[in-house]
């Protein structure tokens, strides 16, 4: 046992040791007065100063003590009455000195305790564990007792089993979570072949699903149920029944394909909704409803981009000076210990040896300069040509455009007539990225930048795309608007004509109402750009799965199995096979997203398609790479491009919020279809409906928040206090960068110093450096004690000289070469210190353990 | 409960529970994959505390270590006698360390140990590009390699004398982003 508490002695921090030694200093004061005071003194003394052998001789003897000690508290458990020899202490001074003891023994009880609870990250072998553990226990065991705390030991083992149970009920708790994420495995499978820049791919993907998963329940919940449940039936009204010339071929599967028909006027578009107030038993308020989850998607979107935003800033924050160790952490940090695959683990040495390839590349780079003329004319001709790409796109799809709406006004048109502008925006998002690509390769840029500038190229093809598509549905919307007030006269009067018909007969008491299919009606162009959004976006779901199909698939098909029969290596040479292209697959993503967003306003359904879109993606695209890609030969980290996608993102939606916000707040709906038919503008809803549902004082405090009076200072304070927080913002930026500056030239300082002084003696600095602040608070006891003690001790009398030299020479920093030169006794511990604390001599301060204010700590111990 | 088990007495498997990362259940895990890589050698009882030692040439087969370019040096640092030969307690250690509970300081400690090739406390140059070599499979040009080192020990070496001290090793890992995730075994 003893053999165990010396180990323990020997392995735990220095306070504890500390701690002990004084504990025992306290016990032997109770027998022996000063006189043992002095010997603990002098003992600790030699545990620090003597050589080895004398150490362990004291130390010998501390176990004896200890021993010793132990027995002496035992009995004063018994009967403190008749305790030994306390010839200079009286009863009251032993009274407060046992509880003061107690408070030690609670302390070290609390230590033990400590110990326990942190042995797990000891360092240290298992036999050792296992031994200080059973030693530490049955410390704690036996004067936990001893202290009376029976009660409080059942409740501390009370406590430890919960939070054993808690911790492990957490660990539970999170596998659980982790096993709830959806695809992760398929994701990791990709990831460990692919690397995490694909796999960020895919984590983008079901990050979306999610979001498009609460929007869908939105719609769904509050809009397409309620109606289908609760509204009119289908056929009760003309607006939810197909007009009678289209009934023969309403449900041709052509079509339906082309969202006319059955699917026009179902409660998956604008136009099938009915401008009832309330509907079914529920009174439940449609109109009312649809206009909140069409403001709601849009909120709900907004604020989850953005926190996530956020959340990535954060995350790329806490880990922001990264440029220092670039070389280190591919060193040390790259090797996946999880991966236990033979093949994964082929995969990951190639993107271990080609990332250590593109820092060398990147290293080499920043070191040379070359023709700066020739590169900056190439970058120009190159953005010239770029920007002709764009124009002449652009200009291609406004014409397309056009020439669409006179073929629509045309009767029985081809199949490629009608589907001219889908073609075309495909074939040019098809085609326009690779050849940006190659025009790029004309700037050499670095890689990283390349792809930024290529992703914002991209972007503004897709971009100029989308809004030439859109000007163009506005030229649509605005004729289709002007065609109503035509039509809205003509069902007028056809209304009133066949009332009066059927007055005019007055045989039957109630004329037969005209049936539904028969009435004219307006062109409803809300259901026009719904069915005009949801074309748009199924074509661009078959054009992404067919590219998939064709250019990855079907070419690796060919790759691999032609490669027998060919004259040259295919796998290898030119076709191979495809790599994954992260950029414009995230691209594709984000504007569909966009699409959704402009849509689902006027086809509530358009987000169930998205659903299932994003589910059949994910299969179809996980197993799409893992069967005929091949890992990039550039691999890019993933986690800082990560908030340049939502960045994308979140700029398409503010763009896809501004058309739909035009209409709702400056169009006039359409005056027979739609849940806000008969209003002058849809959101007179909400004015509908705090004037008839709500207390008059409500209104009034609407009315009152409404005015501009009130809204225009709100907003000045909201630009004011964003100012006010950029400010904040730049100023903690500043100061951040301020203290990156300072770290940075403190550490050159101390590489320089460092440099100066190694022609010196590093190794005598910092034995100064140890030496000088314990010299210091101890030194006028121990000239004292050492006097007295050591010499019956039997080592040398030399100690003494030596240490007063020691003592005299520390405060002079000059002087330390000369004071520390002669081989006194003092030094003989060095190099036993210099041997412990070999891993660091030249270790700097600020990270270093504390070894000057603790007197006897970090000498006589190792480390670890 | 799972009382039956008669392996270890229950004061073992508290105290291994208050030594390693793992539950009781883990450990009992453990106990049988540590069992199954050589049935015949390894008792069903350990209560009396027997001295079986595995060769590392059946610890290096694990399916988790077997592709690890350090399984050799991970088997060594956590063996008793650095052969790579181990005990049960060794194995308990070396998968309690590599587990994700295991706090960074004490991966850090571990990782320095693994990446020290010839046990000197300094990763040095040769250490570095073993260990750069092991990492890519002789795949860079020896000039690449000492491009490598040198701008590692640029980077990370804060005392300049040209080699790695546990201190600099700890400084630069502390800020890896990616250490703990990725130095880590799961088991």
């Amino acid at each position: 046992e003893d053999k165990e508490e010396d180990e323990s002695k020997e392995e735990d921090s220095g306070s504890q040791q500390n701690r002990a030694s004084r504990r025992k200093n306290y016990q032997r004061k109770n027998r022996n007065g000063k006189k043992a005071r002095e010997e603990g003194n002098q003992k600790k003394d030699g545990g620090k100063t003597a050589p080895n052998k004398d150490q362990k001789e004291s130390e010998n003897k501390e176990k004896k003590t200890t021993k010793r000690g132990k027995e002496g508290e035992n009995k004063q458990k018994k009967g403190r009455k008749n305790s030994t020899s306390s010839a200079s202490s009286s009863s009251s001074d032993e009274e407060s000195l046992s509880e003061e003891e107690l408070a030690m023994l609670k302390e070290q009880v609390e230590q033990k305790k400590k110990l326990i609870s942190t042995m797990r990250n000891k360092p240290w072998r298992m036999v050792k564990k296992l031994s200080v553990l059973r030693e530490a226990q049955d410390f704690v065991e036996k004067f936990e007792g001893a202290l009376g705390k029976g009660k409080g030991k059942k409740l501390y083992a009370y406590k430890m089993m919960m939070a054993k149970k808690w911790v492990k009920f957490k660990r539970d708790f999170e596998n659980f979570k982790t096993q709830c994420i959806p695809w992760e495995m398929k994701i990791k499978e990709v990831e460990s072949h692919f690397g995490s820049s694909v796999a960020s791919y895919f984590i983008f993907l079901r990050w979306m699903y999610g979001v498009n998963l609460v929007l869908f329940g939105l719609i769904f919940g509050l809009v397409i149920i309620p109606e289908v449940l609760m509204g009119m039936p289908y056929g009760s009204l003309p607006r939810k029944t197909v007009p009678r010339a289209e009934q023969a071929t309403a449900m041709d599967f052509s079509v339906l394909w082309d969202f006319e028909g059955y699917i026009k006027y179902s409660a998956l578009f604008y136009g099938y909704y009915n401008n009832q107030r309330t509907i079914g038993w529920l009174k439940y308020r449609l109109p009312m409803a649809y206009f909140m989850v069409g403001i709601s998607v849009f909120g709900y979107s907004l604020m989850v981009v953005i926190r996530s935003m956020a959340r990535n800033a954060n995350e790329s924050t806490a880990d922001g000076d990264d440029d220092n160790f670039i070389f280190s952490w591919k060193m040390f940090t790259s090797w996946d210990y999880l991966i236990g695959n033979p093949e994964t683990a082929d995969n990951k040495f190639a993107s271990i040896t080609t990332s250590f390839k593109e820092s060398i590349v990147d290293e080499q780079e920043s070191n040379k300069d070359e023709n700066i003329h020739l590169r900056r004319f190439l970058r120009v001709l190159a953005n010239v040509l770029i920007i002709c790409c764009l124009c002449g796109s652009g200009y291609l799809i406004y014409f397309v455009v056009k020439r669409s709406q006179t073929f629509s006004k045309m009767q029985n048109v081809g199949w490629y007539e009608r589907n001219e502008v889908e073609i075309v925006m495909s074939l040019l998002g098809m085609f326009c990225p690779p050849l940006f690509e190659t025009i790029a390769a004309l700037e050499n840029y670095h890689p990283r930048i390349g792809l930024k500038w290529q992703l914002g190229r991209i972007f503004a093809l897709f971009l100029g795309n989308l809004y030439t598509f859109l000007l163009a549905l506005m030229d649509d919307v605005n004729e289709k608007l002007a065609e109503e007030d035509v039509v809205k006269n003509i069902t007028h009067w056809t209304l009133l004509g066949h009332h009066n018909s059927s007055a005019g007969n007055d045989s039957t008491v109630t004329p037969a109402p005209l049936d539904p299919a028969d009435v004219p009606r307006g062109p409803c162009w809300e259901t026009t750009v719904g069915i005009e959004f949801v074309r748009l976006t199924v074509s661009d779901i078959l054009v992404t799965y067919i590219t998939i199909l064709v250019g990855d698939f079907i070419r690796a098909c060919f790759v691999r199995f032609v490669n027998y029969c060919w004259c040259w290596d295919l796998e290898a040479g030119f076709p191979s096979y495809a790599e994954f292209d992260i950029s414009g697959n995230v691209l594709g993503l984000v504007f569909n997203q966009g699409m959704i967003w402009m849509g689902s306003f006027y086809a509530p359904g358009l987000v169930g398609i998205n659903v299932l879109r994003l589910l059949t993606s994910m299969y179809f695209q996980c197993w799409a790479v893992m069967s005929s890609n091949v890992p990039h030969a550039r691999v890019f980290k993933a986690s800082k491009s990560n908030n340049f996608y939502m960045g994308l993102l979140l700029l398409i939606l503010f763009l896809s919020l501004l058309p739909v916000a035009y209409t709702i707040m400056s169009l006039p709906p359409s005056f027979d279809c739609g849940p806000f038919s008969g209003k002058k503008r849809m959101y007179d809803v909400i004015q509908e409906t705090i004037e008839l549902d709500f207390p008059l004082f409500v209104a009034k405090i609407f009315s009152y928040l409404a005015n501009p009076g009130l809204i225009i200072p709100a907003i000045l304070l909201m630009v004011l206090t964003i100012y006010y927080l950029n400010a904040v913002s730049k100023a903690y930026q500043r100061a951040n960068t301020e203290l990156k500056k300072k770290m940075q030239m403190q550490r050159e300082e101390e590489k320089n110093k460092r440099n100066n002084k190694a022609s010196t003696n590093p190794m005598l600095q910092d034995l100064e450096d140890l030496l000088t602040p314990s010299a210091k608070t101890e030194s006028p006891p121990k000239q004292v004690e050492d006097k007295k003690i050591e010499s019956p001790n039997g080592s040398s009398p030399a100690r003494k000289p030596g240490r007063g030299e020691a003592l005299a020479g520390s405060p002079m920093v000059g002087g330390r070469g000369a004071a520390f030169t002669p081989p006194s006794p003092v030094f003989v511990t060095q190099p036993r210190t210099l041997g412990v604390r070999g891993p660091y001599p030249g270790q700097p301060r600020p990270w270093g353990h504390p070894l000057g204010p603790v007197p006897g700590r970090g000498r006589g111990q190792p480390f670890y | 409960m799972g009382n039956k088990q008669t392996i270890f007495t229950q004061e073992q498997l508290d105290a291994y529970q208050d030594c390693t990362f793992f539950t009781r259940k883990e450990i009992l895990r453990l106990f049988h994959r540590y069992r199954d890589l050589a049935p015949q050698l390894v008792p069903l009882d350990y209560s009396d505390k027997p001295a079986v030692t595995l060769p590392y040439e059946l610890i290096g087969s694990m399916p988790e270590l077997k592709d690890n370019p350090f399984r050799q040096r991970i088997a060594q640092v956590f063996s008793e006698h650095g052969d790579g030969n181990m005990t049960l307690d060794d194995f308990l250690d070396m998968f309690s360390v590599l587990s994700e509970m295991a706090p960074r300081d004490l991966k850090a400690y571990y990782a320095f140990k693994i990446y020290d090739f010839n046990n000197d406390d300094y990763i040095c140059k040769s250490d570095l590009e073993k260990t750069v070599n092991k990492l890519t499979r002789n795949e860079l040009t020896p000039e690449e390699v000492s491009l490598v080192c040198e701008k590692v020990i640029y980077e990370a070496d804060v005392d300049n004398d040209g080699k790695l001290s546990l201190a600099d090793f700890q400084h630069m890992i502390v800020r890896a982003p990616d250490f703990l995730s990725t130095f880590h075994i799961r088991i």
